[in-house]
């Protein structure tokens, strides 16, 4: 299974500001009734995006200056709340490459890089900045870097930090473990043998 | 230096360093419900790979499960979909399903703890963030993605890297009418809700050692409002008293040699922290939540903070965007705040200790006017408890909806919601926007024995002051 090396993320931002951003925020229990991740493009902070009767809130992914944009800005604890993968499932379903914010919410980080979604930290001061700059220029171009760690427009030069193994699962097209997982499968079952498991006698 | 719970069965459970560093952990005992797991599965199917270990993989559904009328086909398709798709997976692979007519069907962390399959010393995941709770018989229990779920099933292994421990001591005694619900959103408040990113908790203090089992739960189980992916108490003779002569628990000479392998798990004396907390018993009130993120809270006798005296900006924006959407005021006391809805249960506050907590208070009691109460068992195996104590008689008669066991209010996946922007006294895990079903409706979390003084006074209250037994008996 080749998986893709995901190194640079380059495209338009979106700012999706405030702390502690939880799972039910990203994506509604209601959308969770699905047997596959195919239905979720769309889905992605339906609630803080529209109103009970369909018309906008007039957030900034619907904003028409913000279309098309595959960078999310977020803030504290990001991603915080359920274990629900659906929440980075709709994100990159709706065509967001990479997440940047001031702190993730672990499972929400792992579950986004098991699929190949970057989540990538910058201090509160920087990523105001980029959303600053974002609003003021929508069209500005960022690039997400992994090789140099830095969150990039004409002119300036953000620092973003990750911890190292996610980062080179990324980078080395390994973000997906399952293949290595099961090379080791001998090794795992010595262990298995030593390991006591629940039973009903 | 001696190691910690945490070190000591991360080390047990490895089978390898993967090349990009992580661990290979060997993964004792996964639990499976319908929301998280038929994505799994079909990843499973399109890799055309086998369950490599089904006997050590247990499912139950909760998320979907009406709780007033159970009869098939459910009025939601989606959620009957859900249902058959759980049901298929386990038939297919050959794992142990309670499904609904098993009288062991309930909420995967009720049950796990009550079937006695989450023993001390195990490596537990399921795909629910709520795992944590296990933590609370002394395993490693930790809540994963979807395609984690696919990995375990795959290979009973993750890849994964350790956290730091923190030991969050809490030290003296509780004060009257002061539960472990308390304790939990009281340790929330004091380090953050982004308190715990990076950490394991390790909760001990005399007041953890005095707590019974289904308190240690409920503990547990809200790690992860912390940040904290792991929580977790080191074994003692409660936890052994509690397993002893569950179905799944060792029997026999296995009984000695599995509480002499978990005497031994336990965090040594001298074992080494990342980093410790110690926390004052005095300190903690029963606490209500008045904001949409589990640490905004205050004691019962205290005012809603305003966002001008916040430390920082973030928590100033945040302490704002609550207040709007909780349509509340700075300064104002949360006690008096009337309420719509009260919620007893969930995987958090539904066990028989919870239970019994209150159904003494009820009595002779009526749910106020204009009030909806529900009361929702976590389990079948604590529905028939109750049932035979008279507790359920008891929530009836004081005017409470006693409904089937699920995960209910807690998350509006079943037909139990908020309608509009109700008010709800809730014994759940979250007050986020929307959490409980209307996406604009206001979650209060507290303790069962503080949503039975709302129901009955149909406003937040003092529940020493509506019950003065809790005082008296103390």
């Amino acid at each position: 299974m080749a998986l893709a090396k995901i190194i640079t993320i380059t495209g338009k931002a979106v700012p999706v500001p405030g702390a502690d951003m939880d799972t039910d925020r990203i994506i509604p229990a209601r959308f969770l009734k699905c047997i596959t991740f195919d239905e979720l493009a769309g889905t992605m902070f339906y609630d803080e995006r529209f109103n009970a009767d369909g018309s906008s809130k007039g957030h900034p992914i619907d904003a028409p200056q913000h279309k098309g944009a595959s960078i999310i800005l977020g803030g504290e604890n990001f991603g915080c709340g359920s274990s629900r993968e659906h929440a980075p499932q709709c994100i990159k379903r709706s065509g967001i490459r990479a997440v940047v914010a001031v702190s993730f919410a672990e499972i929400f980080f792992g579950n986004s890089s098991g699929i190949g979604l970057p989540c990538v930290c910058a201090s509160p001061e920087d990523v105001q900045r980029a959303m600053d700059i974002t609003t003021q220029n929508p069209d500005t171009e960022w690039r997400v870097d992994l090789e140099t760690m830095t969150l990039g427009c004409p002119g300036t030069s953000i620092p973003l930090h990750m911890p190292e193994e996610p980062r080179a699962a990324l980078m080395q097209g390994r973000w997906d473990a399952v293949a290595e997982l099961m090379n080791a499968q001998e090794a795992v079952e010595r262990l298995a043998a030593t390991l006591p498991r629940a039973t009903c006698n | 230096m001696g190691k910690t719970l945490y070190r000591k069965v991360w080390e047990a459970h490895s089978a390898g360093i993967l090349p990009d560093g992580r661990t290979q952990l060997f993964i004792d005992t996964m639990y499976l419900h319908e929301v998280t797991s038929p994505q799994a599965f079909a990843m499973l199917r399109e890799l055309g790979l086998p369950v490599l270990h089904p006997e050590r993989l247990f499912a139950v559904p909760d998320h979907i499960i009406p709780t007033d009328d159970q009869t098939e086909p459910y009025a939601d398709p989606r959620a009957a979909t859900m249902l058959t798709e759980l049901r298929r997976n386990c038939r297919d692979n050959n794992i142990r399903l309670f499904d609904l007519p098993s009288g062991q069907q309930g909420i995967v962390h009720m049950v796990g703890p009550e079937l006695g399959i989450s023993q001390p010393g195990m490596t537990i995941v399921c795909g629910d963030s709520h795992t944590a709770t296990h933590g609370a018989v002394g395993a490693v229990a930790m809540g994963i993605g979807t395609t984690q779920v696919r990995d375990v099933l795959a290979t009973q292994t993750l890849a994964m890297s350790p956290l730091k421990v923190r030991a969050v001591r809490v030290e003296g005694r509780l004060k009257p009418g002061v539960t472990a619900k308390d304790v939990a959103l009281h340790i929330i408040h004091r380090l953050g809700a982004d308190g715990g990113l990076g950490y394991a908790y390790e909760f001990g203090g005399s007041v953890i050692r005095d707590m019974e089992m289904d308190g240690r739960l409920t503990v547990c189980n809200l790690a992860i409002e912390g940040a904290a992916r792991r929580g977790y108490i080191n074994p003692d003779e409660k936890t052994f008293e509690y397993l002893k002569g569950r179905p799944y628990a060792p029997k026999g000479a296995e009984w000695d040699a599995a509480v002499a392998r978990w005497k031994a798990i336990a965090s040594d004396a001298d074992a080494e922290y990342d980093d410790i907390v110690t926390i004052d018993a005095n300190d903690i009130e029963p606490t209500v939540t008045w904001g949409i993120s589990p640490d905004m809270s205050i004691g019962i006798n205290g005012t809603i903070p305003a966002p001008e005296d916040a430390a920082d900006d973030e928590t100033r924006k945040a302490r704002a965007a609550a207040l709007e959407y909780m349509k509340l005021q700075a300064g104002q006391p949360i006690k008096g705040l009337p309420v719509d809805v009260v919620f007893i249960g969930s995987c958090t506050n539904g066990r028989i200790s919870d239970f019994r907590a209150v159904a003494p208070l009820l009595k002779g009691r009526h749910v106020a006017e204009g009030i909806r109460a529900l009361a929702v068992p976590g389990s079948q195996m604590t529905a028939r408890q109750c049932e035979e104590e008279g507790i359920a008689d008891t929530f009836r008669a004081a005017g409470f909806e006693w409904r089937l066991p699920g995960c209910s209010m807690c998350l509006a996946m079943n037909p139990d919601r908020l309608v509009g922007d109700q008010v709800c006294a809730s014994t759940s895990n979250r007050n986020f926007k929307g959490r409980q079903g209307s996406p604009t409706g206001r979650t209060l979390l507290m303790s069962p024995v503080m949503a039975a003084a709302a129901a009955v006074t149909g406003r937040v209250s003092d529940a020493r002051e509506v019950f003065p037994s809790i005082v008296s008996n103390s």
